[in-house]
């Protein structure tokens, strides 16, 4: 019991502070209250689907395969992969770190590990044709343009800031968060 | 629309497991639900972090903030208000087009879908349980930068900051 509070503490902490906003300001705080039932509602339809992938990679994927398309000295191609991967993608930002802990489990170079949470950021598929019918081809396809190099220089300074400890610790803990 | 294609690849990868091996689903499923439950109070932190957030952020003081004649304030402002809030695809994008209509800029609204995909403020907590602090801070830093050449680059092709 302790044990759970202590993990849900800055959880409770957040939620004591909505409940003072309400007490404070009646409007602002219900509206809070109400867009994070929204949010709620909206994250308990995307994490399902997106944690039942991550057990069925773990379980089902071999390391091996992902080393070979994906690992070190996968070159060109796993950053290809990588970009298709993420791009393919559906949901937000968020969903993305569940699916690259279990790529780091299976060997996945860390620069590709960053395209593909940058192509899943920024460059899906199904959102891109969103933004097509809402902002238009030529504002969408500039993005696009400018986001391929885009998140691929990105993920090569990140490498580069990061010492090799540093991101030996990054994939222990992801490791470590899939053990059980 | 994207949350069909992520339930039909999610159940489809399932009853191809289950078919396949019961015991290796089973197994998927337990590791699926304890992952999910460890992360669970991050998650929960952000669901209110988003609903404070969007209570003092309403459309109204965003379309002030980066609507008509902002300029480069209104670039700063729209690369702000994308990097922290956290709003859905399906209702950004028509939310930047209906922004676009009422006069602000294209590079206005370049920042903001830009920050607002890349950028994750309110997602803190669930990127540095995977992560770290160090990477996530890292991370977000060089996607607010990046937003700034893509707003420059949209307002290059479109036209510029109204």
């Amino acid at each position: 019991m302790k044990k759970v509070l202590k993990r849900y503490r800055v959880f409770l902490g957040t939620l004591a502070f909505v409940g003072l906003l309400v007490l404070v300001n009646r409007e602002v705080g219900l509206s809070a209250l109400k867009t994070a039932g929204y949010t709620f509602k909206e994250m308990l339809l995307v994490i399902p689907p997106v944690f039942l992938i991550l057990g069925l990679l773990d379980v089902w994927v071999p390391r091996e395969l992902m080393v070979r398309y994906m690992g070190e000295g996968s070159g060109l191609k796993g950053i290809v992969l990588a970009i298709i991967l993420g791009s393919a993608a559906a949901g937000p930002l968020y969903g993305a770190f569940p699916i690259a802990s279990v790529f780091m489990k299976k060997g996945v170079k860390f620069t590709n590990i960053l395209i593909f949470i940058g192509a899943w950021s920024t460059t899906k598929i199904p959102m891109f044709l969103f933004e097509v019918e809402s902002l238009g081809a030529r504002f969408a396809f500039t993005r696009l343009a400018v986001d391929i190099p885009g998140i691929i220089i990105i993920a090569w300074i990140l490498s580069k800031l990061l010492s090799k400890s540093a991101v030996d610790e990054i994939y222990r803990r992801n490791e470590e968060m899939l053990a059980k | 629309m994207s949350t069909i294609v992520l339930y039909g690849v999610a159940l489809g990868l399932f009853a191809f497991s289950f078919f396949k091996d019961k015991e290796k689903t089973k197994k998927a499923l337990r590791k699926a639900l304890a992952v999910m439950e460890n992360i669970m109070p991050e998650f929960l932190v952000v669901i209110l972090l988003v609903g404070i957030l969007l209570a003092f952020m309403d459309p109204q003081l965003i379309s002030s903030l980066i609507g008509v004649d902002s300029g480069m304030w209104g670039v700063f402002a729209a690369l702000v208000v994308g990097s922290i809030t956290l709003i859905p695809g399906f209702v950004a994008f028509p939310m930047a087009s209906m922004l676009l209509q009422g006069g602000a800029g294209y590079m206005q609204i370049g920042a903001f879908v830009s920050s607002l995909m890349m950028v994750g403020v309110v997602t803190f907590p669930v990127e540095k349980r995977f992560f770290g602090t160090k990477f996530t801070i890292l991370r977000n830093v060089l996607a607010f930068l990046f937003s700034i050449v893509v707003a420059l680059a949209i307002g290059y092709v479109m036209g510029g900051a109204r």
